[in-house]
């Protein structure tokens, strides 16, 4: 099935607009890589069935692109999708509620992503904790004999977090092919860039020094990255990292490569900018 | 405790193939008989035994990747570096994703006394009680170690077991009992109640039967889980007394001292708390556990005097 980026994209912006919530860069980042996992890479039946591929989206700040994936899949109902940000309305707060114009009746979908939504197999947010519970994940997979695999992915500054180490010492220590990492290679992070903040170059010679199994990609290649993770060996002795090149807040110009867009809101005028760029990218 | 507990959950491991045992490097005479029981593979299938290095974090965060797929991670190390240095992977891992996780912390109080404060674990309750869901299990001797894994270990639900060194004494009057969520009863009098939790137990006994001589009759009262706290269970005793005495080798903040507190308060209870514990570890003064327990008011000489003082007040 495939799962088209722009309309990952469209429905980011949707979502970002509708709530007035920023993340927005971060999400269109990814868009393509979404795209890609959810399109031909994940192997999921079904999001209840044990021996589906897992997929931790450790850089959870990142998840509209994710509940747009999932509802593309129609995993998520687009009542959930239009519940992020918004707060559940009960008996008592039903009439103190002014903020946002539509209101849901259940739980909604927050800023990262939580595992009691379907589809969603871990909750994320703190960064630096998604590829442990990956690598553990793998391990699972490994001990059983079972041949499904564990995607993560984590953001280039995540990798600042010493923790996402501990991990891939551990991957590459037990040989977990199974376990894929793409980092998406934007090089922002929420202060600056990361080359000024906290340098992370060279990015894949990090990898490889942990005698990780390394593959720089396009991260707005859909076709690349498919290409590039059908072709992994999941039987092989090293565990496989995608560095994905990316342009943070991609595909809506005045977003490209700045900083103010890892949390800002749109105002209209800029949604609507941003709706006409990213729908002409078809 | 950490031989019993290891001990038991080899028999279990024995009978539950989703039993598996992680150390962060720690365990070194304690572990090997899992470890030579269970063999690893090269190719990883049906392991069960994981040095996963000094990496404490990580091995929380693939125990709850592990916990998630079914299997129930017993992840092993010194109390300081099993729950403290990890805590906010504890929280968002095996807490927030409710998965049958346990976290083995050894040592608890001043067990590690010459290891130095890096190494004494004074707030590992008190965290841990903070986690919803979470379900923590201090054993007062390797009687009771026994029996709180054989009742505990395929709960659905995070457990921290917090263990002592000691695998010689017991406690007199527990003879191993355990039941989640509810005190034990090892000795009855009417002048104090003292409520215990831990090894330090061993030290609260002793001076139960010193003030004994001195004409004093305590009712102890052993703690050994919480959440489920034994609240029920502390407000029918805690109405019948007009002074109780926690003692726990952790700080005051927190700690069981806390929870016998709370319930007073809660529960409008006319009876006075005293609270035996740490206040703040003192610099550059590091010994023994006994030693410790001393000159922290944890002694049984200390424990005793406190009582008199308590009840004269």
């Amino acid at each position: 099935m495939r799962i088209s980026p722009i309309r990952i994209r469209q429905l980011i912006l949707q979502m970002a607009k509708r709530a007035g919530v920023g993340h927005i860069g971060s999400a269109l980042s990814i868009a393509d890589i979404i795209a890609a996992l959810y399109g031909d890479v994940l192997r999921i039946v079904h999001p209840d069935d044990p021996n589906r591929d897992r997929f931790i989206l450790s850089k959870g700040h990142a998840a509209m692109a994710l509940y747009a994936a999932l509802y593309l899949k129609e995993w998520l109902t687009k009542e959930t999708l239009e519940t992020y940000c918004m707060d559940p309305v009960t008996s008592e707060n039903k009439e103190h509620l002014t903020r946002h114009p539509s209101l849901c009746t259940h739980h909604c979908l927050g800023v990262h992503p939580e595992h009691t939504f379907p589809a969603v197999d871990f909750s994320t947010g703190s960064l630096g904790h998604g590829l442990a519970i990956g690598t553990g994940a793998a391990l699972a997979a490994r001990l059983e004999g079972c041949s499904r695999r564990v995607f993560v992915l984590i953001s280039d500054a995540e990798c600042n977090e010493g923790s996402n180490w501990e991990s891939v010492m551990l991957a590459a220590h037990h040989r977990l092919s199974n376990l894929i990492v793409i980092v998406d290679l934007n090089g922002q992070q929420a202060f600056g860039y990361t080359d000024n903040v906290l340098s992370l170059s060279p990015m894949a010679a990090k990898w490889e020094a942990f005698e990780w199994d390394v593959h720089e990609v396009d991260g707005h290649n859909v076709v690349e990255i498919t290409e590039t993770i059908q072709k992994l060996d999941t039987k092989s002795d090293s565990p496989h990292v995608l560095i994905a090149r990316t342009t943070f807040g991609k595909g809506v110009s005045y977003m490209e490569n700045r900083i103010k867009w890892h949390y800002m809101p749109m105002s209209d005028a800029e949604y609507q900018q941003a709706v006409e760029e990213v729908e002409s990218g078809k | 405790m950490r031989y019993a507990f290891v001990k038991t959950l080899l028999e279990l491991a024995e009978r539950d193939e989703r039993i598996l045992l992680l150390t962060g490097d720690l365990g070194y005479t304690v572990l090997e008989p899992f470890a030579e029981k269970f063999p690893n593979r090269s190719d990883l299938r049906r392991n069960r035994f994981f040095n996963v290095g000094v990496a404490e974090q990580n091995m929380v965060g693939v125990g709850t990747g592990l916990a998630e797929a079914g299997y129930i991670p017993f992840l092993y190390s010194i109390a300081t570096f099993a729950a403290i240095r990890p805590y906010e992977f504890i929280r968002n891992g095996p807490a927030l994703h409710q998965l049958p996780v346990r976290i083995v912390g050894v040592g608890g109080g001043f067990e590690y006394g010459s290891a130095g404060p890096t190494h004494w674990a004074l707030e590992d309750i008190a965290l841990m009680r903070a986690q919803p869901g979470l379900t923590i299990v201090a054993p007062a001797d390797h009687l009771q170690t026994r029996a709180a894994l054989l009742e505990t270990w395929d709960m659905p639900c995070p457990i921290y077991y917090r263990l002592g060194k000691d695998d010689k004494t017991t406690i007199p009057g527990l003879e191993g009992r355990f039941v989640l969520g509810r005190p034990q009863f090892i000795r009855k009098g009417s002048d104090l109640l003292i409520i215990a939790m831990g090894s330090v137990t061993s030290e609260v006994a002793k001076a139960a039967n010193a003030l004994s001589e001195r004409g004093v009759g305590c009712s102890i009262m052993v703690v050994s889980s919480l959440n489920p706290d034994p609240i029920d269970d502390l407000v029918e005793v805690l109405s019948r007394f007009s002074v109780a005495m926690t003692v726990e080798n952790h700080y005051l903040a927190g700690g069981l001292g806390s929870v016998v507190s709370e319930v007073v308060a809660e529960h409008g209870i006319g009876c006075r708390v005293v609270r035996c514990g740490v206040e703040r570890v003192l610099d550059g003064v590091s010994g023994g556990t006994d030693y410790l327990r001393h000159i922290y008011g944890l002694s049984s000489e200390a424990l005793v005097k406190k009582a008199v003082e308590s009840i004269a007040s």
